[in-house]
């Protein structure tokens, strides 16, 4: 008698399964339920279905004439509700089908969120056929979708439902899309390219509540951001569909256990699919699905057989969107990076190597060659012969050649170098042997690499080679190992080319790091800060422990606290704020500084939210002895109280100190105002210094007192104290948006001169517009971080104190 | 033997940063990469005990905050020509917690 096989589940791995019995002659009287009112489809072409580039009818695998060619009894749209392992019997609503082997192959169902409103009408997951029709049907020109989950199926829902004219917005708990396929510069250049498409993309966004009253009207987010919606579609993750083998007392993990054989703990009963858990792993792509249905079919068969997980890889079905991941690519001892961008092409592809064996890769843009990528990972052989040029592809595996210069050696004449001007290698090459020898005289001559700069390398490149020995790259050194641009190339760029994130300016100006590093990341940081301050978010995590933590750190790990006291000037009230808190948190020590204010040394740094707001309730705002950014303004008694004073030198200090405050800059910057020409300020070594004459103020900068020592050098002669802090916020303003980086403004200004200055400050209108640009980066950053900070003081503390664990 | 306690959510923990956990024996730092990876190091550096929690973590690197040496989080190795090592803690992050493997503290206090 034929031996009753009863498969629960008509999905991508059943099916599959079914055909490899069939095709090797076996004979089962085979009964399929499966709780879809229809048989076997390729689940994975749902997407193009839902972009309107396949019908359903297309991706049907298995026809109802296949079944009846296979004697299937056919249980569809009747899900079932309960085995029977004692008996043998499997129930549907229906009744009951005796079995002698049974296999379950629910795949997993859609994780639903715990939000409130989940369960209004409008609200949908991307599992099945009904959910995309639910998707096309809401998918009219000019509806409102939001799509909750930034991973695969997510950006597929997306991609398909913006196709049909939908208006989509993308939430995303993460930072990054697809975070589990992709590294951070990958996930960026995936969110531009969606985000080109007319897709919002709204990352580090947690869904509080989905309203609406009858249907859903808008979906909440934990930050306050409401995005209206026509619909919703869920897609943050699944679960292994375990219900029935857990009511069956199965073992089950996070999926049904299975042996290498794909048997359950009762050994009548199989499993398959999602829903299985092998080795404590679970799966969610088809690839192992399909090994599984050959191991499962051959066990059934009565053959030897053993299920292996192999690597898999991923990709994005978007069309027009290239993206590849596989194999491993966290980091891990041992574990090296080879990377390579070309922002021009939008392309970025990172190899990651252990030793000499290439263990994953990640690819966008161009993703030819992941294929052989991908076999290399799963062939696990020595790549150590080509690792110089690993990264090219397969196109460079010809010769034992490991110069790094032979991909531009092997470019043709006619190959194009610089896009922006469109200049090819041959007419560089030329320029070169008719005597341009250094960059810039190839840029003059070509033009090559004198619009966007990216192409700087790759001239470099060619010029060692045409030149040889003889050429010596650029005198400007790199900002660091991380990049070959300068930091003056970088602020061009991040300008011209409109880059407004870290991740962006890696990727479009091809960092050849993955986080960059402890010297460019404050770079970069301040760069976007002073060129886009009502675009960029400040990255704390970019910043120097001091600027982080708004406290000087100490040798021993504690901090040093100073609050401002604007101009040098206190009263009683500030004074006991302070002698109060050295009290409270028991401050070792009280010091007044050379820039006239008073500094509490050696505060805790748990304390430090509580000493905050301690202050800022006394009135005292932070006075950034940490920043790069407006330190001190230091006074004299000027006409107040002074026989000598020609003018109010204590209240305009204090006027510019609090138009100043808050600012960032390149380096620090300190000012000084002395009333009279005996200096008592010593407004003549600050970078900015003002001397109060009587026929007004006497404006000089770039001076300095520290590891040099440099008398400040004249620039504006001003009547009035208005056009004092006009010509003085200009001036900050000029060498906020051009000095690089940890240069004080006597640095930048023996570079750029000080007559360039004068005649950027002279020119009335343009000195307006560099204070009104300065006012504007004020409204967002002249904040006093303190308070923002204090507000949570649990980040401040231990996350966790085991000390009383190891005493038990 | 190992003993992995749940010390904290992961989101309590800044991407590329870190948090400290207070043991009996000195502080550990728990860092969090950019990629939510986890790794756990004792929060002292070796050259003049610098706290390593409040270094710029950059890739699978940090850069002490004193004197900037730079320590690679796998191995707690310094990067670069100093011959120095950071005890590393086995730390994993599953299902959004971090948990950390204590048994160093059942090592001491039965010793
Ligand atoms: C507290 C103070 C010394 C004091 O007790 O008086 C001080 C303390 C420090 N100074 Fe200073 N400087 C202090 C006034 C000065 C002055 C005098 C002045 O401002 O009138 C100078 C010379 C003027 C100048 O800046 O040109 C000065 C020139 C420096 C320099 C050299 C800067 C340069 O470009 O040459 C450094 C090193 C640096 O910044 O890289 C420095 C760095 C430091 C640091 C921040 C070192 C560090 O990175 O940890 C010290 C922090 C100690 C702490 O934990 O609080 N400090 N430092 C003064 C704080 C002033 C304030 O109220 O904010
Ligand atoms: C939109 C979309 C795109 C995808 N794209 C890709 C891709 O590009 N590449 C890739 O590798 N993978 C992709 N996947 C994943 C892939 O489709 C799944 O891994 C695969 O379908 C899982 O196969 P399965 O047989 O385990 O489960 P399924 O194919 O889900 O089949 C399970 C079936 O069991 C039925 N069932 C559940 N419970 C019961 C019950 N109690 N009684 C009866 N029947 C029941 C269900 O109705 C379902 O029809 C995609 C998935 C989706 C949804
Ligand atoms: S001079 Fe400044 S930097 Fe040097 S020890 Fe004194 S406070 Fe510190
Ligand atoms: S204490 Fe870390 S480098 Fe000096």
């Amino acid at each position: 008698m034929k031996q009753k096989l009863v498969v629960i589940g008509a999905g991508m791995a059943s099916g599959r399964m079914l055909e490899h019995i069939f095709d090797a002659g076996g004979t089962f009287d085979v009964t399929l339920f499966n709780a879809e009112p229809r048989g076997n489809y390729n689940r994975l072409m749902l997407s193009p279905v839902l972009s309107g580039e396949k019908t359903y009818d297309q991706i049907v695998t298995h026809g109802a004439d296949w079944y009846a060619a296979q004697g299937v009894d056919c249980r569809f749209g009747e899900p079932v509700v309960r085995i029977d392992r004692t008996s043998k019997v499997v129930y549907s609503n229906a009744g009951g089908v005796p079995y002698d082997a049974l296999v379950i192959a629910t795949g997993s169902a859609p994780f639903i969120i715990p939000v409130p409103g989940r369960d209004l009408k409008g609200v949908c997951t991307y599992r099945d056929l009904e959910d995309t029709n639910a998707m096309i049907a809401a998918s009219r020109p000019g509806a409102k979708a939001v799509v909750i989950g930034g991973g695969l199926l997510g950006l597929e829902a997306a991609a398909g439902m913006a196709a049909r004219g939908a208006e989509v917005t993308v939430i995303h708990l993460m930072g990054h899309l697809m975070e589990r396929q992709l590294d951070p510069a990958a996930g960026y250049l995936l969110q531009k390219d969606l985000e080109a498409r007319g897709i919002r993309v709204h990352c580090k966004g947690a869904t509080k509540a989905i309203l609406g009253t009858d249907r859903v009207e808008a979906v909440v987010l934990e930050d306050g951001t409401v995005y209206p919606a026509d619909l919703v579609c869920m897609a943050v993750g699944i679960r292994p569909e375990v219900r029935l083998a857990n009511d069956a007392h199965l073992d089950v993990g996070r999926g049904i256990t299975v042996n290498d054989q794909m048997r359950t703990s009762d050994p009548a009963i199989f499993a398959l699919g999602e829903c299985v858990e092998h080795d404590k792993q679970l799966f969610g792509l088809v690839a192992p699905l399909y090994d599984q249905a050959r191991v499962l079919a051959a066990t059934l068969l009565g053959q030897e057989a053993a299920f292996q997980p192999v690597q898999t890889a991923t990709k994005l079905k978007v069309t027009g969107v290239d993206l590849f991941s596989a194999g491993d690519f966290a980091d891990a001892p041992g574990r090296e990076d080879i990377v390579f961008r070309d922002p021009g092409r939008g392309v970025y592809k990172r190899l990651i190597l252990e030793g000499d064996c290439l263990l994953g890769a990640v690819m966008y843009g161009d993703t030819a060659d992941g294929a052989w990528f991908f076999d290399l990972i799963k062939q696990g052989k020595s790549v150590s012969g080509m690792r110089d040029t690993l990264i090219f592809g397969p196109a460079f595996q010809g010769g034992a050649s490991a110069n790094p210069l032979a991909a531009v050696a092997a470019l043709p004449p006619e190959a194009e170098i610089c896009g922006c001007n469109g200049i090819c290698k041959g007419r560089i090459v030329d320029a070169i042997t008719a005597g341009a020898d250094t960059l810039d005289q190839v840029r003059t001559v070509t033009k090559a690499s004198a619009s966007c700069g990216t192409c700087t390398g790759l001239v470099e490149q060619i010029m060692a080679l045409t030149l040889g020995d003889s050429f010596t790259a650029n005198a400007n050194p790199p900002m660091c190992k991380c990049t070959d641009h300068t930091h003056e190339d970088v602020r061009r760029l991040i300008k011209s080319m409109g880059l407004k994130s870290i991740p962006a300016v890696m990727q479009d100006l091809g960092w050849k790091t993955v986080g960059g590093c402890a010297s460019c990341r404050p770079a970069l940081n301040y760069y976007l800060i002073a060129d886009w301050p009502t675009d960029y978010v400040d990255d704390r995590q970019s910043r120097f422990v001091n600027e982080r933590n708004h406290a000087n750190i100490q040798k021993d790990g504690t901090y040093s606290v100073v609050p401002r006291m604007w101009g040098g000037v206190t009263n009683p009230a500030e004074l006991r704020a302070i002698a109060d808190a050295a009290d409270k948190y028991n401050v070792p020590m009280i010091k007044v500084t050379g820039g006239q204010r008073i500094d509490l040394l050696g505060v805790r740094k748990e304390d430090l939210p509580a000493i905050w707001s301690d202050f800022n309730a006394a009135g005292m705002v932070s006075g950034h002895a940490y920043a790069k950014g407006l330190r001190t303004v230091k006074t004299c008694v000027g006409t107040e109280f002074c026989r000598f004073g020609t003018q109010d030198s204590t209240g305009l200090g204090i006027r510019l100190e609090k138009l100043l405050w808050g600012s960032w800059t390149p380096a620090k910057v300190k000012l000084g105002v002395s009333g009279c020409p005996r200096n008592c300020a010593e407004a003549t070594c600050k970078d900015i210094g003002v001397v109060c004459v009587d026929s007004g103020y006497e404006i000089s900068v770039a001076g300095a007192a520290g590891m040099d020592v440099k008398e400040t050098e004249f620039l504006y002669k001003a009547t009035t104290e208005p056009e004092v802090m006009e010509v003085i916020a200009a001036f900050t303003q000029l060498y906020r948006e051009n000095a690089r980086y940890l240069h004080r403004i006597y640095k930048w200004v023996a570079k750029v001169g000080l007559d360039w200055c004068r005649a950027q400050i002279e020119d009335p209108a343009n000195r307006r517009a560099l204070y009104d640009r300065f006012m504007l980066s004020q409204s967002v950053y002249q904040v006093d971080p303190w308070a923002e900070h204090a507000a949570q003081p649990a980040q401040w503390a231990p996350i966790a104190d085991l000390t009383l664990r190891a005493a038990e | 033997m190992t003993d992995f306690i749940d010390i904290a959510a992961l989101v309590d923990i800044p991407r590329q940063g870190a948090r400290v956990v207070k043991t009996a024996t000195g502080c550990i730092a728990v860092f969090r990469t950019a990629d939510d990876q986890v790794f756990a190091l004792q929060d002292r550096c070796p050259h003049k005990g610098g706290p390593l929690s409040e270094g710029i973590v950059h890739g699978t690197s940090v850069t002490c905050p004193l004197h900037a040496a730079v320590f690679d989080l796998n191995s707690g190795r310094a990067t670069g020509a100093d011959d120095w090592q950071v005890q590393t803690y086995a730390v994993r992050a599953e299902g959004g917690r971090v948990l950390l493997d204590a048994a160093f503290l059942a090592r001491r206090s039965a010793a």
